[in-house]
């Protein structure tokens, strides 16, 4: 039986998707058999971050309703045979599928892959608990700002309420520079607060952007320090104790290839 | 050296705003978490009063009781009771 992982958040905006699309070609790098699923009904977005959005058919909602097989709803990702993606449905609404439907799916899911890591949407609601359902565990994306925080904090303590205990923190779009001046809260600060086990860090980082742009996740991309942010978690999913990116250090080095890099034309 | 401040924003009487961030956290987290409203600590406060005063005489204007932030994510809830005198011939 595989992993099933839900990537979850209070504040939406935080990093979820990317860190599902980024954490699930990453395990594929490695050789896992994975699958997102992307449960954030209504508001399909993991499609395009892994540009994959030419080749849906059926979605997630389909497949609870019973309209195809698994097989149909899965589609294959560009670059690796043993990653695919569920979609989530468009036209409908969040309450399309029930958590035991869910809970089903994802059961289903388990048997076949390594890793199921579902992209929830934000918030507290009926989308969240679906979200929730067929989870064993639970990934929670966080930016280090006040209401980011305090929200995390919010789904920590629902999660706990849901049976889903001892989540883990990944700290999405840290500015070295800002942590430098004390304008911006340091993973301590916010290990401190929030009281879970830190993943992983992830810097705020362009090369996100761009590479969303592309429809190809930045873990992909040995050049950047988002994508190697990513796989460090990616070793630490597996097992492997890898020690936090030092941020401070990692700018100063950057900076300066990304000036070499920028003059050869990128 | 305005200069210098203004562009690190840097507030000498508040210090740095990710210190102001992670207290304003801590504190509204406490309420967040434990959901015990000015009235129920009022009720509590006045239960528990009652069972200290059938021992001791309070001095009531030192008198503290608050929920505050314990280890990991629990909570405490913290009296600070000042006793006038232990009343005696009591058990
Ligand atoms: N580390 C990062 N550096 C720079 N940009 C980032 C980073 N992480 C995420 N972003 C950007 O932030 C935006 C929101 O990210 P994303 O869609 O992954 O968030 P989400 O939590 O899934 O949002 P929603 O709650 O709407 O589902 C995207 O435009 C993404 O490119
Ligand atoms: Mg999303």
């Amino acid at each position: 039986m595989g992993r099933v992982i839900v990537i979850t958040s209070g504040k939406g905006g935080v990093g979820k998707t990317t860190s599902v699309a980024n954490l699930g070609t990453g395990l594929a790098m490695l050789g896992r058999r994975v699958v997102m699923v992307d449960a954030d009904i209504g508001l399909r977005n993991l499609d395009v971050v892994l540009g994959l959005e030419n080749r849906i058919v059926y979605d997630l909602v389909d497949v609870a309703e019973g309209n195809c097989r698994m097989r149909q709803a899965l589609i294959k990702d560009k670059r690796y045979d043993h990653l695919f993606l569920l979609p989530a449905a468009q036209t409908k609404d969040k309450s399309a599928v029930t958590p035991e439907q869910m809970r089903q799916i994802c059961r289903e899911l388990a048997e076949e892959f390594d890793y199921v890591l579902v992209d929830s949407p934000a918030g507290i609601e009926q989308g969240f608990r679906n979200a929730i359902a067929g989870a064993q565990e639970a990934i929670i994306v966080t930016t280090p700002e006040v209401a980011a925080v305090r929200d995390a904090d919010r789904i920590i303590g629902l999660l706990d309420s849901f049976g889903l205990r001892q989540p883990k923190l990944v700290l999405n779009r840290i500015r070295p520079d800002m942590v430098r001046k004390g304008d911006m809260m340091d993973i301590e600060d916010v290990v401190e607060i929030l009281a879970i086990p830190i993943l992983g860090v992830i810097p705020d980082d362009e090369a996100i952007i761009i590479s969303t742009n592309r429809g190809e996740p930045a873990v992909l991309d040995q050049s950047c320090r988002a994508g190697l942010a990513y796989r460090n978690i990616v070793r630490r999913l597996e097992g492997e104790e890898v020690p936090l990116m030092n941020l401070q250090e990692a700018q100063g080095l950057l900076a300066l290839v990304k000036r070499l890099v920028g003059m050869g034309g990128r | 050296m305005f200069d210098f401040l203004s562009r690190y924003k840097y507030n000498e009487r508040e210090g740095h705003s990710k210190d102001v961030a992670k207290e304003r956290l801590q504190l509204v987290l406490i309420h967040d978490r434990t959901s015990v409203t000015p009235e129920l600590l009022n009720v509590l406060r006045e239960e528990i009063m009652a069972v200290i005063e059938r021992y001791m005489e309070i001095d009531y204007q030192g008198l503290e009781i608050a929920v505050e932030r314990s280890t990991g994510r629990r909570a405490a809830l913290v009296a600070n009771v000042p006793i006038r005198r232990v009343k005696t011939g009591q058990k």
